[in-house]
């Protein structure tokens, strides 16, 4: 099943895709998906991401493939829902989008076995990632101001049941910009397995329902301006539309 | 035989920075410019604390597997009471529900280059006293707080010490991101903070905010759970 939040109609409701690709309210409502306001798919706990976890990318911002996962955090305040805008400051030089895979972990997860790790995953959805590259600093990086920023990362539409899934290393995923494909790739390429993130962060700390871990982006970077409309998809998880819009738009305050 | 602990703390997400004390900018001192740092910082260095690590007064905490040693990161939290960006600096005292009292605890790292989540996340690593209203706070910059290991003075603290201080910190911060109401500002650790080891007993002291007291477990961790 395929469930996601939206605001409609001066409430949140839980939302179902229904088999004609209509979005179904719990009252079996059908709505076009332009019609809802989307919110992020899942009340997150910790956010997670990973950095370098292809090795194509790794190779592409001229780093080789770490070692240990670079694994960084994000707040709430970085997701926002499908279909919805993100600021670009207007005097950065250099943003650019991430699509990747989202796991949200299912249930309480301590010392988990790579065997045992997909037993403690509720689903999967799509996440964009954008860096805004000029505020990179050596510190603790990739930075907060780098990738903790209002609204810069996009999640959805849809968490997709496990169940659904059935090998989440074995996905393509991709990017275009105002219709024009910029990035592919497959979850095949990951340095480090879902599996293997699962056991490594459940060794180091308790992991909670709702908690998601973003699992990193391969080759295909490029910059995106204002106006912009980026769409990231994963086979059989989802296709999150984004737009960009100048940090100083009034349009950002009306969407 | 444990002493039950108390219930962890609700907080909303709980943000920290380093590199924000004159004392640990100066010992670092020329390092900041050469490999792998390259150049002096220039946003806040931040990090988050999940909600995992959350912990109240007179907490246990176990150390991960292998680990003989945690810094006793003694610091004040900035309790935010409402959403707050792009906060201007005389306005930042609006947005401040009140003050506490706080433990971040890391496995010793010297290097600030990447996120430091193994050393920094594990469970219970971050003991969060009980809020004291900003009313009754003149300035946080007279805050000091003392860390004592073992009824032994470890470590004193003083906000006047602060690179950015609380409204400074607050501009800075809110200039990319939301804090919202619920979310706590920790306003800086020390580098090479003080350590603790398994079986110690530390507390964190304000005569203002309060105190917070908490144990190394002896019992090798986590992974045996």
């Amino acid at each position: 099943m395929k469930k996601g939040r939206v605001y409609f109609n001066g409430a949140i409701h839980q939302v179902t895709l229904a088999q004609d690709g209509s979005v179904r309210l719990p009252d079996g409502t059908a709505l076009a998906e332009e019609q809802a306001h989307w919110l992020p798919p899942v009340q997150a706990g910790t956010i997670f991401a990973l950095g370098l976890n292809y090795a194509d990318h790794a190779r592409e911002l001229a780093f080789k493939a770490p070692e240990q996962p670079l694994v960084f955090l994000k707040g709430p305040n970085a997701l926002i829902g499908h279909r919805a805008h993100t600021a670009r400051p207007h005097d950065a030089e250099y943003m650019h989008y991430e699509c990747e895979l989202a796991v949200v972990i299912g249930k309480h997860a301590r010392n988990v076995s790579q065997q045992d790790a997909y037993d403690y995953i509720a689903g999967y959805t799509v996440a964009n990632d954008y860096a805004i590259r000029d505020y990179l600093e050596n510190y603790y990086r990739p930075n907060l101001r780098v990738k903790n920023r209002d609204g810069c990362t996009p999640i959805g539409p849809w968490l997709v049941d496990a169940a659904d899934v059935p090998d989440p290393m074995d996905l393509v995923l991709s990017t275009s910009v105002n219709g024009k494909e910029t990035q592919r790739g497959t979850t095949r390429d990951m340095v480090f397995s879902i599996p293997w993130l699962v056991e490594y962060l459940s060794a180091i700390m308790t992991l909670s329902p709702g908690d998601i871990i973003l699992t990193g982006t391969p080759e295909g970077l490029a910059n995106v301006v204002a106006g912009d409309e980026v769409v990231t998809e994963i086979e059989g998880v989802g296709r999150l539309v984004n737009f960009l819009a100048d940090d100083r738009s009034p349009s950002l305050s009306s969407v | 035989m444990h002493a039950p602990t108390n219930p962890a703390p609700q907080a909303g997400t709980v943000y920290g920075v380093v590199l924000n004390d004159r004392g640990s900018v100066e010992r670092m001192g020329a390092a900041l410019t050469e490999a792998p740092y390259k150049a002096q910082p220039k946003a806040p260095i931040m990090y988050i604390k999940p909600a995992n690590t959350f912990a109240a007064d007179g907490a246990q905490v176990s150390l991960p597997g292998g680990a003989e040693k945690v810094e006793i990161g003694a610091t004040v939290g900035v309790v935010m009471g409402r959403p707050a960006s792009r906060v201007a600096l005389e306005d930042a005292s609006a947005f401040i529900a009140g003050y506490i009292v706080a433990a971040d605890l890391s496995l010793p790292h010297t290097s600030y280059y990447r996120p430091a989540i193994r050393e920094k996340c594990f469970d219970g690593s971050c003991i969060l006293g009980a809020p004291v209203a900003a009313s009754r706070i003149s300035d946080p910059a007279g805050l000091s707080i003392r860390t004592t290991i073992n009824g032994i003075d470890a470590d004193q603290f003083d906000l006047a010490s602060l690179v950015r201080g609380v409204p400074a910190l607050l501009r800075d911060v809110s200039e990319f991101m939301t804090l919202s109401a619920g979310d706590i500002l920790l306003v800086g650790v020390k580098w090479q903070a003080p350590t603790a080891a398994p079986g110690d007993h530390v507390s964190v002291i304000s005569d203002v905010l309060g105190s917070i007291q908490f144990s190394i477990d002896q019992t090798r961790h986590q992974e045996a759970a």
